[in-house]
């Protein structure tokens, strides 16, 4: 389908990408829509990007609805293990 | 007819002025024929719809796909440029119509034209095919899935787009519809919308919507793919096409 549901982020963190190099992840998009190479028809999507460095510096991940939300409650979980103090 | 043909990727100029990318595939045989201008889906100017342009070179017409991502874009990987131009906010109308323009007027321009040109797109594409056919001298038009050509877009998200109820009265050519009956996006409700505007404005359209097929049904390559819908689907377009654009 062509759902054209985006949601935009602000990210401050890092991604191994292409040629195998780190790169600063600044912005993170997220979609549910086709995917380019996941066997599904919809995905949720993530691009975890650096507009800065141009159109390739992006991590592409297509995950199934129910992988992605096994991904939050796992997220969830990992940051809530932490001590308070940690998570700002 | 001989199935012979050549593609490669040239220049023109686009929306105001711009210079674009553009995929083109030509049959070898001399003219006359008609020209087709192929709208890529929103995954992008990829491999499957540069094959889809180097069929319509096989079926007897001159092709030609532009890179609607060009700018945002300009030699990245057709992923990387589509999810690139997704994040700035995805193809204005206006650019559209002005890429689809230069496209057809490219076709035009070539000594094999018989000056009629047809626009066909794909998913977003076949919304901007109907775009493209309500603000352009086209001759005939396919919308294969396009969302958003009648039903409320969402209005939360960075991708600013409108349905296109309020330009349907100005369709300047005849419409070939094709659509998946288990689609959500168009729904069968929309596109019965659809046909309901088109008839009460008088404009020549001929609408297939296929069982067992959702969005995507053309698209081999993914688990969408319908070959019996698709196969059908092309039947449609051939003889649409060589109504509306032989001669």
């Amino acid at each position: 389908m062509c759902t054209y549901a985006t949601v935009q982020t602000t990210l401050d963190g890092s991604a191994k990408g292409p040629d195998s190099s780190w790169f600063h992840v600044t912005d993170g998009t997220v979609y549910f829509d086709h995917p380019v190479h996941a066997m599904a028809e919809h995905t949720l999507n993530i691009d975890f990007a650096d507009p800065s460095k141009g159109p390739s510096a992006r991590v592409a991940v297509e995950l199934t609805a129910a992988s992605a939300r096994c991904l939050i409650t796992a997220i969830q979980t990992a940051l809530e293990s932490a001590p308070a103090e940690l998570r700002s | 007819m001989s199935d012979s043909l050549s593609a490669d990727t040239v220049m023109i100029a686009g929306y105001d002025g711009d210079e674009i990318e553009v995929y083109v595939a030509r049959p070898s045989e001399e003219g006359p024929r008609g020209g087709v201008v192929v709208i890529h889906h929103m995954p992008g100017y990829d491999r499957g719809t540069k094959e889809i342009a180097r069929r319509f070179a096989e079926l007897g017409y001159d092709a030609i796909c532009p890179n609607l991502y060009w700018r945002e874009a300009p030699g990245a990987a057709p992923d990387d440029a589509a999810a690139t131009a997704r994040a700035q906010g995805g193809v204005p109308d206006e650019r559209l119509i002005g890429d689809v323009g230069g496209a057809a007027a490219y076709l035009r321009a070539l000594p094999s034209s018989n000056g009629k040109v047809g626009v066909i797109g794909y998913c977003s594409g076949g919304r901007q095919s109907v775009l493209a056919a309500c603000n352009l001298d086209l001759d005939a038009a396919v919308d294969c899935y396009g969302a958003f050509v009648t039903g409320t877009p969402p209005a939360e998200f960075p991708l600013k787009i409108t349905n296109l109820v309020d330009q349907l009265h100005n369709l300047r050519c005849p419409l070939l519809g094709l659509f998946g009956k288990e689609d959500s996006y168009p729904t069968p409700e929309q596109v019965a919308d659809l046909d309901e505007i088109l008839t009460a404005n008088d404009k020549p359209h001929e609408f297939h919507s296929y069982e067992d097929a959702g969005h995507a049904f053309f698209a081999n390559d993914r688990p969408s793919y319908r070959v019996a819908a698709a196969n059908d689907g092309w039947e449609r377009i051939q003889e649409f096409y060589g109504t509306h654009l032989g001669g």
